[in-house]
């Protein structure tokens, strides 16, 4: 039974997470490039310095004492988004929608206090989200506007397009829907829907929702397949050049879709997650062979994303 | 650097560590399985009394290393007395002593005695100043003479003569000179008693031994005294039972002289039992032994060489990589989720103490009690260094708690709760409740689960008798296991969760 199961899996091609490590994270990102994308302020600085958009930065909190100022930098801003600078997998990420009165009120619906708000930045600082408990920066951004294509398809949050690059090749992707489960978050483990989308033609393929595939979304019924993604060029062009920004090998780049100001560079991930293959209903090891067995590698980002669009088409 | 460079030095390390491992049983013949050929025991002595109320002193002699066996490691538990120990006329004697008590008293001796390959060679004894001569008069003189007599005439030589003498103390029916020192009923105190006399009259040096004999099958050891006649320049011994000449090689000596094994003062209602037991280490000094006569460099670098109780602290060292080489495989090869990299084998290491089931009683009654008081500390709003201080407080409070109300339950087993690394348990703690809270209760419980049966798994290969004697006999074997890691650092293979994770994938599409 297992062994049978083994086989069907490197039959499909289906990187596993020891795989992932020793053949692709361990050799292809460099232990030194990591402050690059595991520092989200780092990343956003890169990005703008290379003539990315991003989310714009409202503020960072870096002592304890600035927290006592913290109402004063959220002033002019209804609604903006705290998170810590060395974060992953959505921890630690507070997506503010509005307010009520002189209080916060979240994306799903819950108020928050001043003082509360205070402490959560604060917790932020002392590294409770961060990767090893190391103290941490608390960073407050603008709040991503979801372009109304994913209206009747995600709940309380902004999707995200997650494309794993491999030495500059988009390699596989997916759209990340946040449900009611995952509260205003796209990230899979907390519970957002996956939605593969083809590598050719920026379209949703299936879709997986906590390890089961589905085709609707559950808080809001409609189907999430087939869809066009707008501006799908340009998300490619996107995350093939965050491997010239940054030089890591194996990247998982998520982007943001803003209503106005179109696609926007969210995070790097130096360590991108397995579901993408479920989601796509594809194992990533062929794909990443085929790049790197290519002989004469292609130097410019047009021409990295049209190879991929020619080798990686969905079936 | 590439993966051939690991397969290559993982294979030399797996030939040396194997190599030494194979060479050590082969070629030296030291033992796979722990116990085999045991010559280590366990003494332990325990005296207890009613104390009166005032001060209490107990004095009592304590065993000497001989030739024939050493005393390894010693300890003495006595709650409350101060302990001195002291050589008095060339004997150890331990003496407690403490200011006032009452009621029901228990004073606990325990070593650990070890035998020796017996030494050539005694040294020359000085002749014992001349003892005075017996306070016997009338009848007893006359018996006692007559006694003497006529065992003179039974024997070649002083170490007959001694053994007839014994042998005629035993027979009071036949021997009517015998009964009259003796008594109708004679027994061992009686007898020496009586062969000391006698042996006084006649001018030969002789003294009392007192000890126990470690190879009786029973566990209760009787104190049994030998005799000992002093003889140009040499200290004979005889048994008192028998007469038969020569100490046994498992005799071990508490005391030389007459004095009683113990006394005490401010104290009634006396008993004492010494009870022997078997170690089963013993296979490994034995070998120890040969080995170090075969091959002598070899083992003075071995931890071996280390003393007792750097030992056993090594024994349970060394059972630690293989708890640790447990913990990769269960988290890369099965893919269950811990919390904290090495807390399951830190927990796994507390376990040993607690043994298993009272174990995980324990850590699930700390664990739920200070999640619940985290989750209140939660609502406080308490910086993060402050409340983990908290929770370190709360968790060594809880620990105390349930040790005092598991005491007054009778079960004191849960006392060794105490043992439990606690900064480890608040981390658990701490991180549990992040979990709980981000990521809900049924992930939170999955991962302590996940903790909880690695940590018992870690356990039972480290605390296994087998695992520690190996490691410990054989810490080559390390090498072995860190080749093991090595190459599991390297293992790109599917972790068994993933085949269920992945599941959709391993099926055709539809
Ligand atoms: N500026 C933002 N506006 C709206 N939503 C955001 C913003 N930043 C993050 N999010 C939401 O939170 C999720 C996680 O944020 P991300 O920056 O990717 O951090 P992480 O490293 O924890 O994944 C995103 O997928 C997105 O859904
Ligand atoms: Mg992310």
């Amino acid at each position: 039974m297992i062994f049978g199961t083994v086989r069907r899996l490197r039959e499909a091609g289906v990187l596993g997470l020891n795989e992932r490590n020793n053949r692709y994270t361990l050799a292809y990102n460099p232990r030194y490039l990591y402050p690059l994308v595991d520092d989200k302020l780092r990343t956003k600085q890169l990005a703008l310095k290379a003539g990315l958009s991003v989310p714009e930065l409202y503020g960072v909190i870096e002592i304890e004492h600035q927290i006592k100022g913290i109402h004063e930098v959220l002033e002019g801003h209804r609604e903006f988004v705290i998170k810590p600078a060395q974060g992953s997998g959505g921890d630690g990420v507070l997506v503010v929608a509005g307010r009520a009165k002189h209080m916060y009120r979240l994306v799903s619906g819950v108020i928050m206090g001043r003082s509360q708000l205070a402490h959560y930045a604060s917790n932020i600082l002392s590294g409770l989200f961060s990767l090893g408990g190391h103290p941490d920066r608390a960073l407050i951004e603008y709040r991503v506007q979801f372009d109304p294509l994913f209206g009747a398809i995600s709940f309380q949050g902004v999707p995200d397009i997650r494309i794993v690059v491999f030495q500059g090749f988009p390699v596989m992707a997916m759209v990340r829907l946040p449900t009611r489960l995952s509260d205003g978050k796209a990230n899979l483990h907390q519970g957002a829907i996956g939605a593969g989308v083809d590598i050719a033609t920026g379209r949703t393929l299936t879709a997986v929702w906590r390890n089961e595939v589905v085709t609707e979304h559950p808080d809001t019924g409609n189907p999430v397949t087939g869809l066009q993604i707008p501006h799908w060029d340009r998300l490619l062009g996107i995350a093939a050049q965050a491997y010239d920004l940054t030089g890591m090998g194996y990247v998982g780049v998520d982007i943001v879709l803003d209503r106005d100001k179109g696609p926007l560079l969210l995070e790097l991930n130096a360590r991108p997650g397995l579901n993408i293959q479920i989601a796509n209903r594809a194992g990533l090891l062929p794909r990443l062979q085929l790049i790197e067995r290519i002989a004469a590698r292609p130097n410019t980002v047009e021409e990295r994303v049209a190879f991929a669009k020619d080798h990686l088409a969905a079936p | 650097m590439g993966s051939r460079h690991v397969y290559v030095l993982s294979f030399l390390l797996t030939l040396l560590g194997a190599g030494l491992f194979i060479y050590k049983i082969v070629a030296l013949g030291f033992p796979i399985v722990p116990g085999e050929k045991s010559d280590l025991w366990d003494v332990e002595v325990r005296i207890s009394f009613v104390a009166r109320g005032g001060p209490v002193k107990v004095s009592m002699f304590i065993p000497r290393t001989s030739s024939r066996l050493a005393v390894v490691d010693e300890n003495f538990i006595s709650r409350g007395f101060g302990l001195t120990t002291t050589l008095v006329n060339g004997n150890r004697q331990a003496a407690w002593a403490i200011r006032k008590a009452s009621g029901a008293q228990a004073l606990y001796y325990r070593s650990s005695v070890q035998a020796l390959e017996p030494a050539e060679e005694e040294t020359v004894a000085k002749r014992p100043e001349s003892q005075p001569l017996p306070s016997l008069e009338g009848p007893y003189l006359a018996a006692a003479e007559t006694l003497l007599k006529s065992a003179r005439e039974q024997s070649a030589d002083l170490d007959t003569m001694v053994a007839q003498l014994i042998k005629h103390l035993w027979e009071p029916h036949n021997d009517s000179n015998a009964a009259l020192l003796t008594g109708p009923r004679p027994d061992r105190d009686r007898v020496a008693e009586a062969a000391l006399q006698l042996l006084a009259l006649a001018q030969v040096p002789a003294r009392l031994l007192q000890g126990v004999r470690l190879t009786l099958p029973s566990g209760e050891a009787p104190m049994l005294s030998w005799l000992q006649v002093y003889s140009e320049g040499r200290w004979s011994a005889f048994d008192l039972g028998t007469g038969e000449a020569g100490l046994p090689g498992d005799y071990l000596i508490f005391s030389i002289g007459p004095e009683p094994l113990f006394k005490v003062k401010g104290g009634n209602k006396v008993h004492y039992t010494i009870a022997v037991r078997r170690t089963e280490a013993g296979g490994l000094e034995a070998a120890a032994l040969r080995g170090r006569i075969v091959n002598p460099q070899l083992l003075e670098f071995s931890l071996l060489s280390l003393p007792m109780q750097t030992q056993s602290v090594y024994r349970v060292l060394l059972a630690v990589p293989v708890g640790a080489f447990l913990l990769v495989i269960m988290r890369n090869i099965v893919g269950i989720k811990t919390f904290g990299t090495f807390m399951p084998v830190l927990i796994g290491l507390a376990f040993r103490e607690t043994q298993l089931l009272w174990g995980l009683v324990l850590f699930c009654a700390v664990v739920t009690l200070g999640l619940s008081v985290r989750f209140y500390f939660e609502r406080l709003k308490l910086l993060l260094v402050p409340r983990l201080a908290a929770v370190l407080i709360v968790v060594v409070l809880l620990m105390a708690a349930l040790s005092i109300v598991s005491h007054h339950l009778g079960l004191d087993r849960a006392l060794s709760v105490a043992l439990f690394p606690m900064v480890i348990m608040t981390m658990t703690i701490e991180r549990m409740s992040i979990v709980w809270e981000e990521r809900g209760p049924a992930e939170a419980i999955q991962q302590g689960l996940g903790s909880l049966v690695v940590a018992a798994l870690a356990y039972l290969a480290m605390a296994a008798a087998y695992t520690e004697h190996l490691m410990f006999v054989f810490p080559e074997l390390l090498l072995v296991l860190l080749a093991g890691s090595l190459l599991l650092g390297k293992y790109t293979g599917y972790r068994l969760v993933e085949l269920r994770r992945f599941k959709a994938l391993a099926s055709p599409r539809p």
